[in-house]
């Protein structure tokens, strides 16, 4: 006998758990954490460098950093003085919380101020799996185009802020930004975004100061 | 690209509701995808036909609803389908607008024999 069982279950709950997991275990020990995301070579790695160096001597920084199958990108922020954990996704297009929550360990939380997580390059799949990070942070850049909020609706809808990365490019590349923002404003109304250049520096202290506000705004609500 | 761990939790979850359920099999599961949820039907059923042997999800059938984007607009409280290219409201071409379907991703429900 055929009988219907209603289930209206999520298929992605179990990830969703073990992302409230990770939350809160990085609240009680008072870790700020990012998850940085963006097609590859946005500038990923570059925000890191530059946002752990400008902001050492003022806050530990630790990175973990998604990547496909090498240790570069860790490596980068580990010269910049992260403490830098590597976790290989084997071929896996997008961290998940299970990840996360494997190389958590690898930390000592209670050192660390900003845990920064460099997701695995790529402009779809992981807005969909959330980590438990406090923040999401998308990377654009200039030479990828002005159409990929119109493209990619997902990443720009469910982040918390935005960096527009090598506006130093903009005299060389065909980039209309009014475009570009109106797509960001139906997606993301009023989200906060910051034009800058990890290469040439400009507009990377409105980057920091915004990441030294949230880490304050994150220490009082706790 | 990531739909074989989804796969793998579509199995989980059908499979602990069928032995709640007290079932002997499963024979049919029905999926509800919204359009914004970047899940290729056609990949899932792939996975699905792989890692449901020999369980009580053999042979199931894979039935996917799909749910079309639908966007509101706050301004002028207008309801409407977005165009792929342009997003904003078609009356008031305003941008204050919110997705109020197109985001699902769940298991609606299964059929199983007892």
């Amino acid at each position: 006998m055929s009988t219907r069982v209603p289930v209206v279950e999520k298929i992605l709950s179990a990830n969703e758990r073990l992302a409230a997991e990770n939350r809160a275990r990085l609240d009680n020990k008072g870790v700020f954490s990012l998850n940085f995301m963006a097609s590859p070579g946005a500038g990923k790695t570059s925000l890191i460098e530059q946002t752990v160096r400008k902001l050492a001597g003022q806050l530990n920084i630790a990175v973990i950093d998604g990547d496909i199958a090498t240790s570069i990108d860790a490596d980068r922020a580990a010269a910049a003085g992260a403490i830098a954990v590597q976790i290989n996704t084997g071929g896996e297009c997008h961290l998940d919380a299970a990840m996360l929550q494997d190389a958590l360990p690898k930390l000592d939380l209670e050192k660390i101020d900003v845990l920064i997580v460099e997701n695995v390059g790529n402009l779809v799949c992981p807005a969909s799996f959330p980590l438990g990070t406090h923040q999401s942070i998308l990377i654009a850049s200039i030479p990828e185009g002005d159409d990929k909020p119109y493209k990619y609706p997902g990443m720009y809808r469910g982040v918390d802020a935005l960096i527009i990365n090598k506006v130093d490019l903009l005299p060389y590349i065909p980039f209309n930004m009014e475009y570009f923002r109106r797509g960001v404003e139906l997606l993301n109304p009023g989200l906060v975004t910051f034009p800058l250049s990890c290469r040439s520096e400009e507009g990377i202290e409105g980057w920091l100061n915004w990441v030294l506000e949230a880490v304050r705004n994150f220490g009082k609500t706790r | 690209m990531h739909e074989l761990p989804v796969t793998e939790s579509i199995l989980e979850i059908s499979l602990r509701h069928a032995r709640q359920a007290e079932a002997r099999r499963i024979t049919d599961l029905y999926l509800v995808i919204g359009q914004l949820a970047s899940i290729v039907d056609d990949s899932v059923q792939f996975y699905w036909d792989i890692i449901s042997k020999d369980t009580l999800a053999d042979g199931a059938r894979l039935h996917f609803r799909r749910i079309e984007t639908e966007m509101r607009c706050l301004d002028c409280s207008l309801n409407y389908k977005p165009a792929a290219s342009d997003m904003a409201c078609p009356s008031c071409g305003g941008s204050n607008v919110r997705v109020i379907a197109g985001e699902e991703f769940f298991l609606e429900s299964i059929d199983v024999e007892s």
